[in-house]
């Protein structure tokens, strides 16, 4: 498990026709077993790299549906050392699709970098982001991370400015992350114009870097909108949303989000 | 005659290095989606800081408008009853609004409207932030949109229809404990959202660089005026200790800098022990805390050992904060500035003392500081001064202290023996003719 099977994830996807599909999910939402059987699930239903969040107390750039999500998590007892139990499990069960934790930095801080880098690696995690963590205070993670292999993702916005997205590009060791929208994750009615200019943005300036777009994609309509115009697609708060309402229809979901994946056309 | 704001300069304090630490402590841990917003406001304020049309706006209206300078005086009777060093009252509850808060917002307004911003949101504990900041927006006609958590509105309303009145959008929180640092959060998912747009005021010396070193060089009024009126009314002397309150540490950090370089006084922050440092009851960051990341900072922060932020209590909504700014870490780091805890009960009998003794109904935040100047002077001798930052007066506390009274069974106006437990008795001799 390695950055070379994130990368390689986004390229089988591209080699398919396929923008990648990654699903997030609270890790420990609303408990580590349901955690370790919905991306089993997942995995089964087409998932091309899986999202982890790992529960913060105060998670600065979430909408409700996460924090609430982050919150029951919390409350049932779910932990860092509880997230690496999670990825554990999953790889005893056979799931190989890359495993990309996303965790503020205060938790992982307090776990130490460097040991949570070994330790998530040796737990079959392949990549992190850390959004609260940029470039300019990453020196550390990125060390830790390169020297096990873990694939860092910076983020880039609607309002970074060329230079700088190249730069995050050039910095992501994992994929770069397109946030869709300025604002907080959740689940939108619409993907906005701009978001599409972003995207178009970014494919000229990534160099060979994959990106994935994320915050507020909700919909199959949301994901074959924008399919064409990243390598990859992120849907999270609605996904968090449904293991909320009705866990058993996840995977059919993740289904049909996979399903519009695929790219109409050459890019 | 002067009145020391002619001397004041908001450049007198170096800026920390370019990312914004103090050592250890600050930088600034944001999202992607802040660092141009940030960016700008770090190159904003190093301009705004060393041009003199700043300063001169921003002290003409210290002048005009705050009612600066603020008095510094003796407190004779605080002073005999704790029978030791002479107490000096710094009085920030006689800046308009009724707290040292308005310095940083008006400060802070400018400096949005010289970025051209049109819309100000700010977070506030105590109300005093928020209603400093509607002020400032009512003068210099800004829109203003203030997040305060349930519980701080409950315990603080007189602010919320004094903010109300100015003008401003009172935007409860009612996620986490409903107190201040929720309301930090919930603003800075509101500037997530426009960064471009909106100006975040933030009220104390925490957060990302480049806030703790902007509130800090606005705040450093109060101690640049405390200092030169020392040297006056102490016939060139200055006071051998300096204590003021710490929440995020605005009013302490800006009555601490200037005489950081005057290596015989000493630097005393009184952080809220709630019901005690030893019980999970308090919001003392430096005392009781350990390093982590909070809302951009780097800093001391109250925390379990999954690096989760823990709930917090102080009966002062001012100082209910699980963090502290960076450099107050990087003081007590170095052992430049001491941090201690004061419980509820301490700074509720300091309040009720100052009320019955100087005629002072302070904050209670500011009577967490009283508190410990008492305690100070108390074990020092009669020819030592000990200077304390009055931050801001109590009005706003009416209802804090009725329910305190009540849950402590006091019936009548006088609970000030329980004072007593904790400060020497009065009839100490008088250290002025
Ligand atoms: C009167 C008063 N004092 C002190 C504080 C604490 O803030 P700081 O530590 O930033 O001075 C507050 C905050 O609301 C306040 O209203």
């Amino acid at each position: 498990m390695s950055t070379r099977d994130l990368r390689a994830a986004f390229a089988a996807a591209a080699a398919d026709g396929r923008a990648a599909l990654v699903p997030y999910l609270v890790c420990g939402h609303p408990d580590a077993d349901t955690t370790v059987h919905l991306v089993l699930e997942a995995a089964a239903a087409g998932a091309d790299v899986i999202e982890l969040g790992v529960p913060f107390s105060d998670p600065l750039a979430d909408g409700e549906t996460i924090r609430n999500a982050t919150r029951v998590a919390l409350d049932a007892g779910m932990s860092v050392a509880g997230c690496l139990d999670v990825v554990r499990r999953v790889r005893a069960a056979g799931a190989t699709l890359p495993i990309v934790l996303m965790g503020y930095v205060n938790p992982l801080a307090r776990y130490g970098v460097e040991r949570f880098c070994a330790d998530a690696a040796a737990a079959g995690v392949d990549g992190l982001i850390v959004p609260d963590m940029p470039l300019e205070e990453s020196g550390e993670l990125l060390a830790a991370a390169g020297s096990v292999e873990l694939g860092v993702t910076f983020l880039v916005t609607p309002v970074t400015g060329g230079a700088r997205i190249a730069q995050l590009a050039a910095a992501s060791t994992g994929f770069l992350y397109c946030v869709a929208t300025t604002g907080t994750t959740g689940a939108r009615a619409d993907v906005a114009s701009s978001t599409v200019e972003l995207l178009d943005r970014v494919r000229n300036l990534a160099g060979d870097t994959p990106f994935a777009v994320g915050f507020g994609v909700s919909t199959p309509e949301h994901v074959a909108e924008l399919a064409p115009h990243a390598d990859g697609v992120i849907v999270g708060s609605a996904l968090v949303a449904l293991v909320e309402r009705d866990a058993a229809s996840l995977a059919g979901r993740i289904g049909e989000l996979v399903a519009a994946t695929a790219v109409v056309g050459v890019r | 005659m002067t009145d020391h704001l002619d001397t004041f300069r908001l450049d007198a304090a170096p800026m920390p290095d370019a990312h914004g630490r103090f050592g250890d402590y600050g930088g600034s841990w944001i999202p992607e989606v802040l660092v141009p917003v940030a960016g700008r406001i770090v190159e904003g304020w190093s301009a705004a800081r060393t041009d003199p049309a700043f300063l001169q706006e921003f002290v003409g209206m210290c002048r005009s408008f705050v009612g600066r300078p603020t008095p510094l005086q003796v407190a004779p009777r605080l002073t005999a009853h704790a029978g030791g060093a002479q107490l000096l009252l710094k009085r920030e509850d006689l800046a308009h609004t009724g707290a040292h808060k308005i310095n940083n917002a008006l400060g802070q307004v400018l400096l949005a409207r010289r970025l051209g911003v049109k819309r100000v949101i700010a977070e506030t504990g105590a109300g005093q932030h928020g209603v400093a900041t509607a002020t400032a927006c009512a003068l210099l006609d800004m829109p203003c949109v203030v997040y305060m958590g349930s519980h701080d509105i409950e315990r603080q309303h007189p602010n919320v229809l004094r903010m109300e009145l100015l003008g401003a959008e009172v935007r409860p929180v009612d996620e986490g404990q409903r107190t201040l640092t929720d309301a930090v959060s919930a603003a800075i998912r509101d500037w997530v959202a426009d960064p471009d747009g909106t100006y975040y005021l933030l009220g104390s010396a925490v957060g990302m660089h480049p806030f703790p070193t902007m509130v800090r060089d606005l705040q450093s009024v109060i101690g640049h005026e405390a200092r030169a009126q020392s040297l006056e009314l102490l016939g060139g002397e200055l006071p051998s200790v300096v204590v003021a309150c710490v929440g995020g540490g605005s009013n302490a950090i800006g009555t601490f800098m200037p005489f950081a370089g005057d290596g015989a006084v000493e630097l005393r922050g009184a952080e809220a022990a709630g019901d005690g440092i030893d019980t999970p009851r308090h919001s003392a960051s430096v005392a009781a805390g350990s390093i982590g990341v909070l809302h951009g900072a780097r800093t001391m922060l109250i925390q379990d050992d999954d690096g989760q932020v823990l709930p917090t209590h102080s009966i002062s909504a001012g100082l209910d904060y699980p963090g502290v700014g960076p450099e107050h870490a990087q003081l007590a780091a170095t052992g430049r500035a001491t941090y201690t805890g004061v419980t509820d009960d301490e700074a509720m009998a300091a309040l009720q003392l100052t009320c019955r003794l100087e005629g002072i109904i302070p904050a209670v935040e500011s009577a967490h500081a009283i508190s410990l100047a008492l305690d100070i002077a108390a074990g020092r001798p009669a020819s030592d001064t000990v200077l304390v930052t009055v931050s801001g007066r109590g009005d706003k506390d009416l209802a804090t202290i009725m329910q305190y009274r009540a849950a402590h069974g006091v019936t009548s106006m006088n609970f000030a023996d329980a004072g007593d437990d904790h400060h020497p008795a009065p009839g100490a001799p008088h250290v002025y003719a």
